[in-house]
């Protein structure tokens, strides 16, 4: 089947190769049927690599060792699902991924845009083909998931850290992030290539970064979440630059989803918003160049490889390419209305893009600079989590603040006495709970008090934005308080969505800084039948276990836990000694307390069978709130997504109007 | 044997859905690209009453004090007023609520006493 595999992916190469050259044609020309063409060829190509990736999983699932990459990335004894998940384990098999993802999200954004923007798909479509034009040129002549080979016994298995079942959700959720936020770069560059000056591009590319971002941001918790209990260390973000390349066009892309607000408000801030989507694409490029390139060591890259010279010339093709089309508009893109007072809700959504912009560039600054420090002096220098902790503490608690500032600032001005009236409530609830903090012991980490005060002022505004919101709406159409309250929400989705998604934040917020600021860690070397406590928990070591699991030998230390004289139970840390992979990991045990969220968290280390254990033990407190801010943010990202037929509506009224009047 | 035919079969499926537009009788008329003059004009018109509308909702939940109300109001339904006749070709939204049909081309919003 490998030919199959090889001719699919020439297909879609040609497919995009075509969607280029017919599509920017027919734009050029005016050509309406060659330009549906080069849309069919779009559609096609979805197809070509869907054929591409069946032929590879076939070829995983059959454990057809004659295939390289599946003799590299699995074995006999490997277990189904992460049989599976070796599809994207390995360089060749997650390029094949995007390459599935991008063409699946330019045939919907062709058959989307047929119905709602068909004037704007003209030369969208050639953009979109020349991002599937790189990634299956990549796929067909630099790293074919195809290669072949005498077919051996058994495989060399996969990396032991990827196989867990965080595994089989957290890669494909970043990539569908990451790739899709090609879609809105291919609007914003095909409504600056047609000379658009309306903002339909605007709103069509603001869903489609909203659909990248909710998934992007959800991939990342799922990453945190796999790091924390599978690498076995007791944290969830170490700022590995990996996982910075993923944080990095997330940050762009809030700060567009915030600065797009401003442009369909006031008409303002065309030029930023373009930079941005430009950006946050960008981003996401080199994202997947530091991830491939094998120029960086870390846990979540891909070994040494030929790509990454291929990766920087297109990003550069992208940079310059779109640097030009943006200057060559200028014209277009130049606001009428200027900032009336540097207080109203559009000057608070300027710091907010502000502060996103300076972190993403300090990050950014933070994982180039030792690439950078070793390409020109050829010293390695390593940037650590000292240098983003103090940049996440200098742009991140301003950035809160605001959260609770910007929802109840009026658009245009504020006046002073309106501020004072407005922002009492709020502003006491918070000094109240700092001051209640304060005396229950929170003043050990100041930091960590100054942002559960600040979280409790978000929290405070957000709750009141609701309670007034939904007052007034009683009052304008009567009915009960819950009736009003739906009715608030279903009107105004993208704003009571964007609180929601606040909250999440704020929830992220106290669950980090709980887990950071006010955790507790202990270290011991323990005998059988020892004991040691951390916090309010003892922890008697009784001795060792081992058992033959699926594809590994399984070596636990069982270590009883009581809490106040009550035993709660018997954790099992250890290691796994993988046989085909011929690797050891880590295997912590966690116990989490569903009441106050907090997780008691054992690594085994140095553990032999029948021996003494050095047992570390970390007791993190409220931890369990990220985990639960992931499934709030996408609550309100759904929300804020969910179709508004009014909206639909007045937008079909306006563009869809003006084309029949253009058609007539 | 059956990998050439199933590419053979792929191919003859992509070369299909690609000429399927040459397939038709006739070309299509070009795409519809909407006068950007007569776009802008709608945008600014729906713009200007969102604006508004939304100046009266901040003003209803205490957002906005009445002074700033005032302050604010006027230009807002100056600009309103003179976007609504621009534009004019395309449709303006209609507003659903009773409450919301003030914002009409012949009667703006009047000043709120209520507060």
């Amino acid at each position: 089947m490998p030919d199959l595999g090889r001719a699919a992916l020439i297909v879609c190469l040609g497919l995009a190769v075509y969607a280029v050259v017919a599509g920017a044609f027919a734009a050029s020309t005016r050509r309406r049927r060659l330009a549906e063409s080069a849309e069919n060829a779009i559609l096609a190509s979805f197809l070509a690599a869907l054929v591409a990736s069946c032929v590879l999983l076939s070829a995983l699932l059959r454990h057809d060792f004659s295939f390289v990459y599946v003799w590299r990335h699995t074995s006999l004894e490997l277990p189904r699902p992460y049989t599976v998940s070796a599809f994207w384990g390995g360089q060749e098999g997650s390029l094949l991924l995007w390459l599935l993802v991008l063409t699946g999200f330019s045939a919907a954004a062709v058959l989307l845009g047929r119905r709602s923007a068909p004037s704007l798909l003209a030369w969208t479509v050639p953009v979109l083909g020349a991002v599937t034009v790189f990634f299956s040129f990549l796929l067909v002549a630099v790293a074919s998931p195809f290669a072949t080979q005498a077919a051996p016994a058994d495989g060399l298995g996969l990396n032991p850290s990827l196989q867990n079942p965080y595994m089989l959700a957290h890669p494909p959720f970043l990539y569908l992030g990451f790739v899709g936020l090609t879609i809105p770069f291919a609007f914003a560059m095909g409504a600056l290539a047609a000379r658009r000056s309306d903002e339909l591009w605007v709103v069509i590319t603001r869903r489609w970064t909203l659909v990248a971002w909710m998934l992007l941001g959800f991939g990342q918790l799922l990453g945190a979440h796999w790091a924390y209990v599978e690498v076995g260390w007791g944290g969830y973000f170490a700022w590995d630059p990996v996982e910075n390349a993923a944080l990095m066009p997330w940050l762009a892309a809030t700060a567009f989803l915030h600065s797009v607000m401003i442009q369909e408000k006031r008409g303002m801030l065309k030029i930023w918003n373009v930079l941005l989507v430009v950006g946050a694409f960008a981003l996401a490029l080199f994202g997947t160049f530091l991830t491939r390139s094998g120029i960086l060591s870390s846990i979540h890259s891909f070994t040494e490889s030929s790509i990454g010279p291929w990766f920087l010339g297109f990003i550069g093709v992208v940079v310059a390419g779109s640097t030009a089309l943006i200057l060559s508009r200028l014209p277009l893109l130049r606001s009428k209305t200027r900032l009336e007072s540097p207080v109203s809700r559009e000057a608070t959504f300027l710091y907010n893009n502000l502060l996103l912009v300076a972190f993403c560039l300090t990050i950014l600054w933070g994982v180039a600079y030792p690439i950078l420090t070793e390409a020109l002096r050829g010293e390695p220098v390593t940037v650590g989590p000292p240098y983003y902790n103090f940049f996440l503490k200098a742009f991140g608690l301003p950035l809160l603040i605001l959260m609770g500032i910007g929802p109840l600032i009026a658009w245009r001005r504020a006046s002073l006495r309106g501020l004072g009236r407005i922002f009492a409530w709020p502003l006491g609830v918070a000094v109240a709970s700092g001051v209640l903090l304060l005396a229950l012991g929170a003043g050990s980490s100041i930091p960590g008090l100054v942002g559960y005060t600040f979280c409790v002022f978000v929290l405070a505004s957000i709750v009141l934005e609701f309670v007034r919101g939904t007052r007034a709406r009683q009052a304008l159409s009567g009915g009960s308080g819950p009736a009003a309250f739906a009715q608030l929400v279903g009107r105004n989705r993208r704003r009571y969505g964007g609180y929601v998604v606040h909250a999440s934040i704020v929830l992220l917020a106290i669950g980090v800084i709980g887990s950071s600021a006010y955790d507790t860690t202990r270290e011991q070397r323990l005998q059988p039948g020892e004991s040691m406590t951390v916090r309010d928990y003892t922890l008697t070591y009784q001795g060792t276990t081992q058992e033959r699991g699926p594809n590994a030998v399984e070596l636990r230390a069982l270590v009883d836990v009581e809490r106040d004289g009550e035993r709660l139970g018997t954790m099992r840390p250890g290691k796994n000694s993988y046989l085909a992979e011929q690797q050891v990991s880590n295997e912590s045990a966690i116990r989490s307390d569903r009441l106050n969220g907090e997780d008691l968290f054992l690594i085994a280390e140095q553990l032999q069978p029948g021996g003494p254990v050095f047992l570390k033990a970390l007791v993190k407190p409220l931890v369990n709130l990220i985990w639960i801010a992931g499934f709030v943010f996408v609550g309100g990202a759904l929300i804020a997504l969910w179709p508004d037929a009014r909206e639909q509506r007045r937008l079909a009224l306006r563009y869809g109007r003006a084309e029949a009047l253009a058609r007539a | 044997m059956i990998e050439v035919v199933l590419a053979a079969l792929l191919a003859a499926a992509v070369v299909l859905i690609v000429a399927v537009p040459f397939l038709r009788a006739d070309e299509p008329p070009p795409a519809a690209e909407p006068g950007q003059d007569a776009l802008a004009a709608a945008e600014e018109r729906d713009r200007a009453l969102a604006e508004l509308k939304e100046l009266e909702f901040d003003h209803r939940t205490g957002k906005i004090t009445d002074e700033d109300y005032r302050a604010l109001v006027q230009p807002l339904r100056r600009r309103a007023a003179e976007t609504l006749g621009n534009g004019a070709s395309l449709p303006n939204e209609t507003p659903e609520h009773p409450s919301e049909q003030h914002f009409s081309a012949r009667s703006l919003p009047s000043s709120r006493q209520d507060r």
